[in-house]
Order: structure tokens, then C-alpha cells, then sequence
């Protein structure tokens, strides 16, 4: 029997296993969504505005294991994708993003909402196609999902013409795809995993450090099980939180631009830097020429162009990070012949002595709301159960610095583009995917205003998200910067203009909460999870805090600001530091 | 150091784009790029010099094997390996320099394809080196239009290659 082209997508959907998918309709998509129309398996999440639909897939991603699914119209639609996209290949998560297109006769014509979108995001998604024949349709689909999830996973934009969706074809759903030219190396090399599993027995002051692709190939439980036989401390980069219990007495969190003292420094001083699904980016490594000047480095990467892209690797090993941990955990396990690695008492004794010298910690105040007290209270009421979703800035890092995750696939954050407005959607995204779990966006006033149309669709499907905003009244990382490197010249970081978050709540029905003052914090909390409903928290918080430690950019990591300079006067006139932000790449 | 990467890639629309955006992207030279069709119809080959140390090269061979419709990568330079360029060259002969191009054409094998009362268009093919060194001797004399094909190149099948003593990259680059 023939199926049009929209009947075709809509079944090899659920072929693939599809159960929700987000976005928002137009023109060139209209047969699509008629086929959707009435569609009892397939949950479609009509967003407000097509960025947050790419957030979501993410999110719903991230949280799942899943790839995410979004679908869009051609045009403004699509390219209102595109920093979600770059968003997705940044961060390596899978997700399938679908656009119309105009007609194929009208194509390359300046056609009416006609963009090349497969031309714009060439170089933002992993793969992407134009369909430009109905019988190619299945196919491309198929190959598209098998993309997205596989080796190093990623977005994949598949591009279809209005006429495609219309016409008709069989429909044969593939049960497998081959393509000649993609073939992912999951299992490392036995030889090298040999080589490194010996240098972690040998070493003395190893360090793990590990990231999102220790998530992205589920090997937590590898991770912990090598971790505790070979007594080696871990540490995780922003995206790799939830990989490594943060409750864990090897854990030290996170590293870099904002890692503890005795992380960076634990990693400064390292022998053996074993990185797993990380991939050396300037925030964690700060001035690269000197990173780990004493250590040995392997590195474990499912892409090889990753190894060896920043630094020099002795071992390299090419491999899912779940297959090669599990190897590197029967190595290790065959050469101490059942026993556990002892003899590391001087290293984890010189690290506990860095945690005591400077904790990660901030100073509490009777009066002012202080961020991270309010962090610290939400981790007391969900004790690292909830899912946490994140935006970029101050706030972005305390989250990151004071809320302990302790499972994987439950801390939703931009990374490596830093995109403020992805939190609230990430959000609603994983809430949609777990309607019973609690899910918190911790989020700043800057941010929060980049999506927070989102709010309606948050209500439409009934997310019961509690997002808290950290409200400094500015952007506040811009104006940490201002204040430490351009002397306090705080050019376009005051936030002003509202809006009252309150009134917005109880403009769209949703439940709105303030605390203006420390004690406040923990009534509004307890208020706000007690309701099953969207609930916006306005914390207004001290708006001169600062977060640190700091590694100014450029800099080695063991070379950390810890505080505001002494005060001049009243005690928030600008405080200088002598630092300055140096010439090398930010 | 220079080389010349030769790419076997899918035979489907918008390939080039996506190799040319990733050189632009990663900020990597292109010195020339030719392509063209293989014997097998769904490929096509794609022959890029470019210039860079042994960490830039090792990413560059990396990344473009990454591309999902690239085949295979080869960095040419790694191993023996035959190359060749075509460039046609029209330039102004005054009666008194005529004497002067055919010496030049005949030392460098060149040939004369068209003329007119004013002009010869004049054929080289050789290495980069060779097209280069003829070209500066032309110079002079005034070259009116210049089109150069970009250059191509073959591997030398040797004895040595056969035994698979190859180098340590070409085997990370081919194993994909
Ligand atoms: C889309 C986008 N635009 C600009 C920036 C640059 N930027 C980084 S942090 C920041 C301030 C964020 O302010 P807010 O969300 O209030 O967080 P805070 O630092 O105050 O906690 C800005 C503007 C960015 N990361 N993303
Ligand atoms: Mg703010």
C-alpha cells in the first residue's frame, strides 16, 4: 500500500520508537501535522518558540538515553533551530531535528520562507540531508536516527520538501542501515588499555578526570567500580557531572575555571591525568602549556579527532567510554589479582589537606539572600534526586559548585556553547519525559528572560517545574568580570526593566514566590514543592556576590583568585583586583 | 611542510561544501583543491594541498575523516607518490620575444594549444615545481591570463607500501 510522504515520517517516527516529539507548525509542514492530527502514540509539544523545541529534544535526550525529536517549518523555523543546534553538536547530544522546506521546484528560487538550512547548519549538526525524492524518505530517516545516537552522538538536521510530503510511496522501514563510510570504534585497542591500565597501577598521585561521554555511554557504574578498585579520585567537568557520585569520598567535583582549590590543585599536581570522555577544553585546562606539567596523560575518547586536538597524549585509546572503562576495570582486576590498589594515603592525605586549607564554601548573612544558600537549600530538600537544570552565568557555576549530583543523566546544562535561555526548556523538556520526577530550573534573571515565552507551554502540558531565579538584578558574570578585569564599569550588565515574577506567574496561572530575605528561602521552597504545578521562585539575592574560586582566563588552574580584594569604604564600592584578564584566548 | 591529501568521498550533493566549510571553519590552508569523478560512479576524489605541522596535519586528516560521507583520507606526502598539474598560460608575443618563448616552451615540454596575431596560448604539465619554475620564466615576457588545474596525485604502488610498512598515521587515517 502507498503512504504519502507525511504519513511515511510520521510512521517511521514510531518505528524508531518516537514517543514525543517538540515543535511548532507552519505552511510547508501543514501535511505533516495533519497526519499528526488525532494521533494517539505520538505526543507532539507545540512550543512557543522553535529554539526552546531544540532545548527540549535535547533535554529530553540527555535525560533519557533516548534521541530527542523536534519538528519545525521551513524558513524562520528553521533557522530559529540553529543555536540549538550548535548547542546539541557542542555538548555531543543526539537529538533529530526535522525542517520543511519549500517545494523542491521552488528551491534555490528566494522561494517565500524558503532558508538553506541544510547549507546554515553544514556546520552545527553532525550530518543533515534534503530528501529530496519520497522513496528516499524511510531511509534517510533511519539513517539520520542511527547517526544521531552512534560513535560520538550528535544533531542530525533531515530537510523536507513540501512536495516530498505530499507525494507517495511504499513504505519499507529499513531494519538496519550501513554506511560505508561511518564506522564508529567502541572497543579500544587491547594493547594500549593494557599499557593503561599498568600506569594507573604504577602511578602515585593519579587523577580521573572525567566528562559528558562517560554519560552519553552510560559507564557510571564502570567509572565507579575502576575508581574505587584503584583508589583513584575523580573529578568531572561541567557536562560530566552526575557521572561520579558528588557525594563520594573520591569525588572532588568539578575542575577548572571554577573548580575547587583542591581540585585544581589535585590536578595541577597529578602524576597521571586519566581523561574519560573530556575532551580538554579551555575551561578546564586554563593556560594549556601548563596543565598537568608533571603527570603522564591518557585519554579516552570515542572521536579521534578529540585526541590530541589541545594536548599531547602518551596513551591514547579510541573507544565508547563504557566499553573501554569496562576493559580497563578487567585489566587492572587481572594484574592486582583481586585485591584493591592501597597505598595511596599520601595523595588523597595531600588532597584532604588542600579541601581543608580552602573548602569550597561562601560566607552566610542574616540579611541578604545569599546564591549559594539558596543552591545549598535545594539540595537539602532533593538530596541529588531531582533532575537540575541549568542556565549560563554565576548562578550556572554555584549549581555546578554546591549542588551534589549523585546520578547520572539528572543535571541538564549548555557547556560548550554556554547558551542563556536553554535551562526552562531543558526543563520542561526532561518533565515532559518524567512527568513524576521533581525537576528544578536554577536559573538567573538574564537568562530565565531568553525563553521564558516557554512559560505557556509549561502550562498548556501541565510541567510541574520549579524554577528558581537567582535574581541579582544583573548579568551577573558579565558584571564579576567588569568588576575584577575593566574596573568596575558595569556597561550593559544591570539588569533593569522587571519583570515582576510574581505577576508573570499569575499571569499565565502559574504559582509565583519571592524571598527577599535569608529566611524566606526555606518557606518559599517548601511552599513551592508542595504544589503540583509550575511554580517561579524569585529569589532576590546579594547583587555583588562573586564566584569563586576563579581562575582568570587564560591562566593555570593552580593559579586561583579566591576572594574579593579588601573593601575600599562602604564595603561594595567595586573592589579591585590586581589581576588582569590576560591575552590569551578567553 | 606541504601536503597533498587525497579524499575519497561519497558522490552526493553538497560533499565539496562540507569539505571546504571545514577548512575554512578550523582555519586550515587550501593551496589547491581539484575534483573529480572515479572509476566507481558513487564516489568522487578530491585532492587538497595544504600546509601545516604534524599536529595540524594530523587534525586536519582527523576531521575530514569525521565527515560522515568521506570514504577515505590519504596524506600523499606520507608515502611515494607521483603528482602532476595542468596550467594553460596565454601571453603577449612581440615579434622580438618569440624566439625567447619557443626556447623557454621547448626546455619545459610545453606546447603551444592556440595562437592569434598577438597571443599564445601555451600548455605545461608537471609538478607544482615545474609549472611554478615555467611560469616565472614567462613572467617577463607578459603573461595576459593565467588557469592552473589544481593539482593531482597518485600513489606509487611500491614493494615497501605492499609489505605494510606504512607510517603510524596512514593506518590510524585508514583503518576508518
Ligand atoms: C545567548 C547568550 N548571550 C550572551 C551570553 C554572555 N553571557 C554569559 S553569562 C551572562 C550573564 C548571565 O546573566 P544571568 O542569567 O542573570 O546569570 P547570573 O550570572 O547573573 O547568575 C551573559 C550575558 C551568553 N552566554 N549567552
Ligand atoms: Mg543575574
Amino acid at each position: 500500500m502507498k503512504l504519502t510522504g507525511a504519513e511515511i515520517f510520521v510512521e517511521s517516527l514510531k518505528r524508531e520508537g518516537v514517543k514525543t516529539v517538540f515543535g511548532l507548525p507552519g505552511g510547508v509542514v501543514l501535511k505533516i501535522f495533519d497526519v499528526l492530527y488525532g494521533d494517539k502514540d505520538l505526543d507532539f509539544v507545540l512550543v512557543r518558540h522553535e529554539q526552546a523545541a531544540i532545548h527540549m529534544a535535547e533535554a529530553y535526550a540527555r535525560a533519557t538515553g533516548k534521541v530527542g525529536v523536534a519538528l519545525v517549518t521551513s524558513g524562520p523555523g528553521a533557522t530559529n533551530t540553529v543555536t540549538g543546534l550548535v548547542n546539541a553538536n557542542m555538548d555531543s547530544c543526539p537529538i533529530v531535528v526535522f525542517t520543511g522546506q519549500v517545494s523542491t521546484n521552488l528551491l534555490g528560487n528566494d522561494a517565500f520562507q524558503e532558508a538553506d538550512i541544510v547549507g546554515i547548519s553544514r556546520s552545527c549538526t553532525k550530518h543533515n540531508f534534503l530528501v529530496k525524492d519520497v522513496t528516499d524518505l524511510a531511509t534517510t530517516v533511519k539513517e539520520a536516527f542511527y547517526l544521531a545516537a552512534s560513535g560520538r552522538p550528535g544533531p542530525v538536521l533531515v530537510d523536507i520538501p513540501k512536495d516530498v510530503s505530499m507525494a507517495s510511496a511504499e513504505f519499507h522501514y529499513p531494519d538496519k542501515v550501513y554506511i560505508r563510510s561511518y564506522n564508529p570504534t567502541y572497543d579500544g585497542n587491547k594493547w594500549q588499555i593494557k599499557q593503561a591500565a599498568e600506569a594507573m597501577l604504577r602511578a602515585e598521585r593519579p587523577i580521573l578526570y572525567v566528562g559528558g561521554g562517560v554519560i552519553n555511554a552510560n559507564g557510571s557504574d564502570e567509572l565507579l567500580a575502576l575508581a574505587e578498585l584503584l583508589n583513584i579520585p575523580v573529578t568531572m567537568t561541567l557536562m560530566g557531572l552526575g557521572a561520579f557520585p558528588g557525594t563520594h569520598p573520591l569525588s572532588l567535583g568539578m575542575l577548572g575555571m571554577h573548580g575547587s582549590h583542591a581540585t585544581n590543585m589535585a590536578v595541577h599536581h597529578c602524576d597521571l591525568l586519566i581523561a574519560v570522555g573530556s575532551r580538554f577544553d579551555d575551561r578546564v585546562t586554563g593556560k594549556i602549556s601548563e596543565f598537568v606539567p608533571h603527570a603522564k596523560i591518557i585519554h579516552v575518547d570515542i572521536d579521534p579527532a578529540s585526541i590530541r586536538k589541545n594536548i599531547h597524549v602518551d596513551i591514547p585509546i579510541v573507544g565508547d567510554s563504557k566499553s573501554v572503562l569496562h576493559d580497563l576495570l578487567e585489566q587492572a582486576r587481572a594484574l592486582l589479582g583481586g585485591k584493591r590498589r592501597e597505598g595511596r594515603t599520601p595523595w588523597l592525605a595531600q588532597i584532604a589537606q588542600w579541601q581543608s586549607e580552602r573548602p569550597l564554601t561562601y560566607k552566610a548573612d542574616p540579611k541578604v539572600i545569599k546564591p549559594q544558600f539558596v543552591i545549598d537549600m535545594i539540595y537539602r530538600r532533593t538530596r541529588g534526586e531531582a533532575i537540575i537544570s541549568s542556565d549560563v552565568g554565576q548562578h550556572q557555576m554555584w549549581t555546578a559548585q554546591f549542588y551534589k549530583f549523585i546520578h547520572p543523566r539528572t543535571w541538564l546544562n549548555s557547556g560548550g556553547l554556554g547558551t542563556m535561555g536553554y535551562g526552562f526548556p531543558a526543563a520542561l523538556g526532561a518533565q515532559r519525559a518524567f512527568p513524576d520526577k521533581p525537576v528544578v530550573c536554577i536559573t538567573g534573571d538574564g537568562s530565565f528572560q531568553m525563553n521564558l515565552q516557554e512559560l505557556a507551554t509549561a502550562m498548556a502540558y501541565d510541567l510541574p517545574v520549579k524554577v528558581a531565579i537567582i535574581n541579582n538584578g544583573y548579568h551577573g558574570m558579565v558584571r564579576q568580570w567588569q568588576q575584577m578585569f575593566y574596573q568596575g564599569r558595569y556597561s550593559a550588565s544591570r539588569l533593569e526593566g522587571g519583570p515582576d515574577y510574581v505577576k508573570l506567574a499569575e499571569a499565565y496561572g502559574a504559582v509565583g514566590l519571592r524571598a527577599t530575605e535569608p529566611h524566606e528561602v526555606e518557606e518559599v521552597l517548601e511552599e513551592a514543592f508542595a504544589v503540583r504545578k509550575l511554580v517561579l521562585m524569585d529569589f532576590q539575592v546579594d547583587p555583588f556576590e562573586n564566584c569563586y574560586p576563579m581562575v582568570p582566563s587564560g591562566g593555570a588552574i593552580n593559579q586561583m583568585i579566591y576572594e574579593d580584594p579588601p573593601a575600599a569604604g562602604d564595603g561594595r564600592s567595586q573592589p579591585q583586583h590586581e589581576t588582569k584578564e590576560s591575552n590569551l584566548p578567553a | 611542510m606541504e601536503h597533498i591529501i587525497s579524499l575519497l568521498v561519497e558522490n552526493k550533493f553538497g560533499v565539496l561544501s562540507r569539505v571546504a566549510g571545514l577548512f575554512s571553519a578550523r582555519g586550515y590552508n587550501v593551496d589547491s583543491l581539484s575534483v573529480g569523478p572515479t572509476v566507481d560512479p558513487s564516489m568522487s576524489l578530491i585532492t587538497i594541498s595544504t600546509r601545516g605541522d604534524d599536529q595540524v596535519l594530523e587534525q586536519i586528516t582527523k576531521q575530514l575523516n569525521k565527515l560522515i560521507d568521506v570514504i577515505k583520507v590519504v596524506d600523499l606526502t606520507e608515502k611515494e607518490y607521483v603528482e602532476r598539474e595542468t596550467a594553460l598560460i596565454k601571453i603577449h608575443t612581440r615579434a622580438e620575444d618569440r624566439a625567447e618563448v619557443f626556447r623557454i616552451i621547448e626546455i619545459f615540454r610545453a606546447r603551444i594549444v592556440d595562437s592569434t596575431p598577438t597571443t599564445y596560448t601555451v600548455e605545461i604539465t608537471g609538478d607544482a615545481k615545474k609549472v611554478e619554475a615555467f611560469i616565472n620564466q614567462l613572467r617577463p615576457l607578459g603573461i595576459k591570463e593565467l588557469v592552473r588545474s589544481g593539482r593531482i596525485a597518485i600513489a606509487r604502488d611500491d614493494a615497501k607500501a605492499a609489505a605494510g610498512d606504512q607510517k603510524r598515521r596512514q593506518t590510524v587515517v585508514e583503518a576508518k
